[in-house]
């Protein structure tokens, strides 16, 4: 019992630090977070060209735990031309950062998939850095319905 | 918190040149730094921070994670399967500590 006690804790809080977050955006400027920050570092103020870049994201998340994101860039992936870094950001997210992939020649293909948090409805960027110092960007709008109630 | 990681190759043995595919989950709580306990107060960021997969010593993909990366981690990738040897696949922790898996890839 006192496992399931913990649990149905451990459940309401994190409800709770989610209903709070996305208040505190709600509340905010469009972009409230650090995410253009981070591109702009990221980039050395470069202007990123649009294309190559593919985000694979559900459009709709139920569970804004959990929101499962493929990552892939068109490139040869050979010494000669690779991808070098992929930054992915969430404008929507209390902090803008989401994850940043490194990756070699040795990659083969340059694709990635992990599990993010989403604390609302947003649009996810991400930026990648090519060896020759060049950038391509894509972004994707995803809805976010904590709960499975709509929203 | 130092389970072992599960982790699969999609194949054993490849061809020089073959893409090999990996995904890996490890069990982690990620704790955001932005949740708040019972009584206010914030509960510290704990989350695996870096991840790193070298073949046969050599680094050949390594990702940084933030807290937005959803609890127990999973990550997949691809690499090029060049030459035998160990895929050791390295999670660290805030807190310093490594979660570590290990498999292996033959070149054939």
């Amino acid at each position: 019992m006192t496992v399931n006690f913990n649990r149905r804790q451990v459940l309401a809080t994190s409800i709770g630090a989610v209903a709070a977050a996305s208040l505190i955006g709600s509340i905010g400027p469009a972009a409230a977070n650090d995410s253009a920050d981070l591109i702009k570092a990221f980039t050395g103020g470069k202007e990123a060209a649009s294309g190559k870049v593919k985000i694979d994201m559900p459009e709709i998340a139920e569970n804004g735990n959990t929101v499962p994101m493929t990552i892939s860039v068109d490139s040869p992936m050979t010494e000669q031309a690779y991808v070098a870094d992929v930054l992915v950001v969430a404008d929507g997210n209390p902090r803008g950062g989401v994850v940043t992939f490194h990756f070699t020649p040795m990659s083969g293909v340059a694709e990635a998939n992990t599990r993010i948090r989403l604390a609302k409805s947003q649009k996810i960027i991400a930026v990648a850095k090519m060896n020759d110092g060049s950038f391509h960007t894509a972004s994707k709008d995803v809805k976010v319905t904590i709960g499975g109630c709509g929203g | 918190m130092a389970s072992k990681p599960r982790m699969k190759l999609d194949k054993k043995e490849a061809k020089k040149g073959e893409i090999v595919e990996v995904k890996a989950l490890v069990s982690h709580i990620m704790e955001s730094g932005q949740r708040k306990d019972s009584k206010g107060n914030v509960i510290p960021r704990k989350i695996l921070n870096k991840f790193t997969c070298t073949v046969n010593g050599k680094l050949v993909f390594s990702a940084d994670f933030q807290p937005a990366v959803s609890a127990n981690p999973y990550i997949q990738f691809k690499f090029k399967a060049v030459e035998s040897g160990p895929v050791v696949l390295t999670w660290i922790d805030d807190d310093g500590s490594k979660i570590v898996g290990e498999d292996k890839i033959t070149v054939i």
